[in-house]
């Protein structure tokens, strides 16, 4: 062999740094799935929510009263190992656009001890997500109750005027997931002892 | 076969001998047997995985065995048909094939072909051994969607997700290897628009491999991770996201259908111009449709998410863009069907195979564009209408493809011509037993039966019992085919070397059957 390097390997090698790539990629999926859904509200809403935590109470209420009205339905989803009841105390009520409504969801903590939950939060369809918007909401904080305790949590929100025509009902649903997992699935162990 | 005993040492017993030759081999053809014997094997299994769930569905109820059996018997006759039966049937017959039509004498990396075959047992070794683990198989379907493959996945599933990692290798290196032969070793003369459609659809086949693979070995990755290394890419309680699961999987799952589907359009298109003795019809532009469908997997697979509460404006994007590829597809049958216009037409085993290829693939292909409509895909939507339209482009496509080139291409392999009579036989019981199983489907379907359910109403009775008696039949069949190819390695009417009147390229002007070693002088082509 004259020739010290063989162009097929060097092909090769080169070939081999596609699939190298398309690996990387699959990873860069994760993040350019958010930044799609902020831009078009997929996936129910979450990043606006998340502005919104601090930006909460400088929102300037808009109160233009427009001769509108929408369906607005209430979900409540309870995260694997939380010991929680937690329901809405209204699964749909009907309320003007751009007037500021309220209603509460219910939680109860079922176990012995003290739990804390987060609530995360999604509404359909995606793009009338950005309509909804929430001035006081018990998912801006933690939630801790103690052994046995109930509560009830207001949410107060407003539907703004921007709201695309097509959309008479928007569904407002909270997933409740436990914070602090590890400590609870122990005492949850305990429990199943007692 | 002489030929090639030096690299095994002398000396040693005749079983020690068999062994090392198959484990060492870096013949392109030995190693093309292989892969085709390793498919077959699969092929049963898979095949006898799908009958139990069947004989299951045959009466509503639970009679044989439990839903968690169910779900375990139908995710493991994806995954085993997918990766273990048609990918590695696919490779085997471009091992055997692409050097042979090319003129070369072998793959360009023959040390790197042995070692992605050797790796492929041993994947389906770790995927089949999770049947005896506590907790039982993967249980979650071939798609293995998270939450259900992640949080609530049985313990068994990081075997699966091993094994994934060990198939996608396989298939990488492979498909790297059928890229460096194809741009290095063409015969002198053979420029890339002379290659033979085979040829050309394994070439586009293998950059799709080497771009959606890797991308499998992402997602299954971070399965893994969220498994058992607390990562939360699909746990919402982590800041995850589950819905990204699918996006990253239907973004290997989509081209992944192409994979399954191109070389059986290559093999079509080398079989139907034989048999119409005409030329193919349209050659430039079976290429270009080739390639445009192979460029248009890669931006449709949302259409497998329609129901996860897409934005209106991505729906649209995905049904448009999905139904664009009917017009590559549509150019592919309209080549096909014109190839055999005016042609002096024969039937002979491998030209009917191609037939029902094309005739049923295009009834999987309109199912498929009606799949397409978003709208109405809230109703089709994980029922068994989708279960139809896969087995329709995945038997009659991936399969009957291969058993097509199986036929077409045996004599050459084995010297030895195949039986006629049982060819037709096999390919008429095949035909019947194939839409009596899978057309019923698409009508429980439309009525609303759920896929990947071990238990249904009553109403759907009549045609599931037809359906398992029709799998029973198409099952038995393939018994036939397993008979026939034993029966033509072990004997059968000497084949010419052109063996087919019609047949023209240069695997047909080596003798049959193919010795060990061919094209040491590249042949000359004009």
């Amino acid at each position: 062999m004259k020739d010290k390097y063989n162009p097929k390997i060097k092909q090769a090698a080169i070939l081999g740094v596609v699939p190298i790539v398309m690996f990387g990629f699959a990873f860069g999926l994760v993040p350019l799935y958010e930044v799609f859904c902020e831009l078009t509200g997929f996936g129910g809403g979450r990043f606006e929510q998340t502005v919104m935590v601090s930006d909460a109470p400088n929102v300037p209420i808009i109160s233009e009263a427009i001769d509108r009205e929408v369906n607005i339905q209430f979900l409540a989803d309870v995260g694997r190992g939380l010991p929680w009841e937690f329901r809405p105390t209204e699964t749909q009520i009907r309320v003007k656009v751009g007037e500021v409504s309220e209603t509460t969801y219910y939680a109860r903590n079922f176990s012995n001890h003290s739990v804390t939950g987060q609530a995360v939060p999604s509404v359909t369809p995606a793009y009338g997500a950005a309509s909804l918007q929430k001035v006081e909401c018990f998912c801006f904080t933690e939630q801790r109750l103690e052994a046995g305790e109930e509560i009830e949590m207001p949410v107060l929100f407003y539907v703004d005027a921007d709201l695309p025509d097509d959309v008479g009902t928007l569904t407002l649903s909270y997933s409740m997931f436990p914070i602090q997992v590890d400590e609870m699935s122990h005492e949850m162990a305990n429990m199943e002892h007692l | 076969m002489i030929a090639h005993a030096e690299t095994v040492p002398s000396g040693r017993n005749p079983l020690v001998k068999f062994i090392l030759r198959w484990l060492l081999t870096t013949n392109h053809k030995e190693i093309g047997t292989l892969y085709l014997s390793l498919s077959f094997l699969l092929f049963f299994i898979g095949g006898a995985m799908a009958l139990t769930f069947r004989a299951e569905l045959a009466q509503p109820g639970l009679q044989l065995m439990g839903a968690d059996f169910y779900n375990q018997m139908v995710t493991l006759h994806g995954l085993v048909m997918v990766f273990g039966a048609v990918m590695p049937a696919f490779v085997g017959l471009a091992n055997w094939m692409i050097p042979l039509q090319i003129g070369a004498s072998d793959m360009a990396l023959p040390r790197l072909n042995n070692f992605s075959f050797w790796i492929m047992p041993f994947a389906f070794g770790l995927l089949l051994s999770s049947l005896f683990m506590p907790g039982g198989a993967p249980n979650f379907g071939w798609t293995f969607y998270a939450p259900l493959s992640t949080t609530y996945g049985p313990p068994s599933t990081d075997f699966m997700i091993l094994g994934i990692h060990m198939m996608g290798i396989s298939s990488i290196l492979g498909a790297i290897n059928i890229i460096v032969t194809i741009f290095n070793l063409r015969a002198p003369g053979m420029t890339l628009m002379k290659m033979p459609m085979f040829v050309w659809t394994w070439l586009i086949t293998a950059f799709l491999l080497i771009m959606a693979m890797p991308v499998l070995a992402g997602v299954v990755t971070m399965m893994l991770t969220d498994r058992h290394f607390g990562t939360s890419f699909f746990e919402a309680s982590g800041g995850g996201d589950p819905l990204i699961f699918q996006h990253v999987f239907w973004f290997f799952g989509h081209p992944e259908v192409y994979i399954m589907i191109l070389p059986g359009f290559g093999i079509a298109s080398e079989i139907i111009p034989v048999f119409a003795r005409k030329r193919i019809f349209g050659y430039t532009s079976m290429v270009w449709a080739t390639g445009s469908i192979a460029i248009l997997s890669f931006v449709v697979w949302g259409h497998h998410m329609f129901a996860t509460g897409m934005p209106l404006a991505t729906e649209l994007w995905f049904m448009y863009a999905t139904m664009v590829i009917a017009i590559p597809t549509g150019v592919k049958v309209f080549n096909w069907v014109a190839t055999m216009w005016g042609g002096s037409m024969t039937f002979e085993t491998p030209m009917l195979f191609a037939l029902g290829f094309v005739v049923m693939f295009t009834i999987g292909g309109l199912s498929g564009l009606m799949l397409a409509i978003a709208p109405v895909d809230f109703q089709y939507h994980d029922t068994f209408f989708v279960v139809a339209h896969i087995h329709y482009v995945l038997y009659p496509g991936a399969i009957f493809a291969t058993m097509a080139a199986v036929y077409y291409w045996i004599p050459k392999w084995t010297g030895n011509m195949y039986d006629e009579r049982l060819g037709k036989i096999h390919f008429w019981t095949a035909v019947i037993a194939l839409n009596l199983t899978f057309f019923p489907m698409h009508f429980v379907g439309l009525a609303g039966m759920p896929r990947r359910i071990a238990d249904y109403a009553l109403p759907f009775t009549g045609l599931n019992t037809f359906a398992t008696a029709g799998a029973f039949l198409l099952g038995l069949t393939q018994l036939l085919f397993l008979y026939i190819v034993i029966k033509t390695v072990r004997g059968g009417p000497k084949a010419t070397d052109q063996v087919w009147e019609g047949a023209k390229g240069l695997e047909w002007t080596v003798p049959s059957p193919a010795p060990l070693h061919t094209f040491e002088v590249p042949p000359k082509v004009d």
